[in-house]
């Protein structure tokens, strides 16, 4: 790990103030799980880290009759432990608990899990976040087990690591960014995550001096789930993750959304797994036709091609748990 | 890696090879921090070299300098000779390193020891004695929940923290609860009927 200067700003003015306009030189500081880790791998080493703990502002979950507030540095834990989170959004409940450790959720926030950096071992060792050695990616031909299997036409082959974004996505949530001289903005969760183009390019829509500052999630009424297919139960990173979201009255289902995690570089909205499922009825037919539906345009890489039944399976499944049949 | 790493500014050996003794005596450093000073009026802008900080640690405050680099883990084990929480993976993955920080449970080695300032923090050197023994510690002495042992202080650790807001949990809940804690030895069995033990008696 390098040296770097310690920034402990009390509010988001200072904070951002203190972020430089280019990416590598400043990194920001939550819970640190992701970013600590990362500075000893040393794939950042800014001369600055701007530590978001003393900013009161960013903390805490406000519900109203319409809609969930919750500020970037809730802790993963307080969000899973909030009665209203509990109340309308145990998609969120379900990803927040499949992390596996307590000491993760404890210290980890909700602003950290949508900037987390992925977890490819091709980046994680120095080879950048499109994995490329000379003009060639690595992935390819090399053991991508763990890779993208949509949207992996572009550069990027890496997955979003992020536990929350399906689910946040599926709800139809909100992400508030906060950037210098006061400026902020609201990006649909749906458009947060991205695919880099280029090495010098990070995962979001987030520029380098600008801060998550909190997140709306709407009340809907919206029946929601997550489901995961994981190797262990304990901490890790699932295979695949579907996060799903519909409107259940009278026995048939509409507003349908179903979103993929750890299957592309941003989490992956699946419009056919939506369509197939929309004004249906949800049972194991129906829903076993969505995970069919959300296989299509899959094109899995040489060592991958086992996450295509898993998303068949984590997309019914999510829908059984979601409508309460599972 | 801070303090093994070639690239750090000291390494753990010749940090110790430069103060001649094992036991760095925290209270020979200058007290620079006066304790009134509260960390909210500390300069928002420090490092990158070493800076005076308090760490308040099973009820001690604990005057040090580090670097804003220095993990809460290699701080309590290489300036405070506190090795009770063990250096293993050093990713936050394997669990060996956990404390209690504000009394939840955390992997010390992915904590800064300059973001745990102002807080309390609780190691394992903080729980019972060998005459006094927490209820944890003895469940694991009673069901022989450790072979070789190294992952024993951060798995009593996290058991603590799991029982203080699981205070009646099923078997099941336990293994999802201790999820972050690795064992290489593989004891999980003597491990779970430890923490279930102690929760009947009382729990932490």
């Amino acid at each position: 790990m390098k040296a770097f200067e310690y920034a402990t700003p009390s509010t988001l003015d200072e904070a951002t103030a203190q972020l430089a306009s280019s990416w590598g030189e400043t990194e920001v500081l939550a819970g640190g799980t992701d970013l600590v880790t990362a500075l000893k791998q040393e794939i950042t080493s800014p001369k600055r880290v701007v530590s978001l703990k003393n900013i009161s502002a960013l903390k805490g979950i406000k519900a109203s009759a319409n809609s969930v507030n919750v500020g970037a540095m809730t802790t993963l834990a307080e969000l899973a432990a909030d009665k209203a989170i509990k109340e309308h959004f145990p998609s969120l409940v379900t990803a927040v608990h499949n992390i596996g450790s307590q000491q993760i959720i404890s210290v980890g926030t909700v602003g950290g899990d949508l900037c987390q950096r992925p977890r490819c071992w091709y980046f994680r060792n120095g080879y950048g976040i499109l994995a490329k050695q000379g003009d060639a990616s690595l992935v390819p031909d090399g053991d991508n087990r763990y890779h993208a299997i949509f949207g992996n036409d572009g550069p990027a082959k890496f997955v979003s690591a992020s536990s929350l974004g399906p689910a946040l996505i599926a709800l139809g949530a909100s992400i508030k960014v906060a950037g210098p001289k006061r400026k902020t903005r609201t990006v649909p969760a749906g458009e947060f995550f991205r695919a880099p183009k280029a090495d010098n390019e990070r995962e979001t829509v987030l520029l380098p001096n600008e801060i998550v500052t909190d997140i709306q999630i709407p009340i809907r009424g919206l029946k929601n789930a997550t489901y995961e297919v994981r190797h262990r139960f304990g901490l890790d990173w699932p295979y695949v993750a579907a996060a799903v979201a519909f409107q259940n009255k009278g026995g048939t289902v509409s507003d349908v959304r179903v979103v993929l995690g750890h299957v592309a570089p941003a989490p992956w909205a699946s419009s056919g797994a939506a369509k197939a499922l929309d004004g249906a009825k949800v049972d194991d037919v129906s829903a076993a036709k969505a995970g069919q539906a959300a296989t299509q345009g899959a094109k899995p890489l040489s060592g991958n091609g086992y996450k295509v039944q898993m998303v068949r399976t984590a997309v019914k499944r999510a829908i059984l748990a979601a409508a309460g049949a599972a | 890696m801070t303090d093994n790493n070639v690239t750090s500014g000291v390494s753990r050996r010749g940090f110790l090879k430069g103060l001649g003794v094992g036991t760095v005596a925290t209270g020979l450093i200058p007290s620079v921090a006066p304790e009134t000073e509260a960390a909210e009026q500390r300069p928002a802008l420090r490092g990158p070299g070493e800076i005076p900080i308090t760490l308040k640690i099973n009820g001690q405050n604990r005057q040090l300098n580090v670097e804003p680099r220095v993990t809460l883990l290699d701080a309590l084990r290489n300036r405070l000779d506190l090795t009770g929480a063990k250096k293993v993976c050093d990713r936050g993955t394997c669990g060996a390193c956990t404390v209690m920080v504000d009394g939840q449970p955390v992997y010390s080695c992915s904590m800064l020891a300059v973001e745990a300032e102002g807080r309390m923090i609780t190691t394992v050197e903080g729980l019972g004695t060998p005459t006094q023994m927490t209820a944890v510690q003895k469940a694991f002495v009673k069901h022989d929940a450790q072979q070789c042992g190294f992952c024993t202080p951060g798995f009593v650790m996290a058991c603590t923290a799991f029982l203080s807001s699981h205070p009646n949990p099923t078997l099941e809940e336990a293994r999802a609860g201790l999820g972050g804690n690795l064992c290489r030895c593989g004891t999980y069995a003597g491990i779970m009927e430890a923490v279930l033990e102690a929760a009947k008696k009382g729990g932490a």
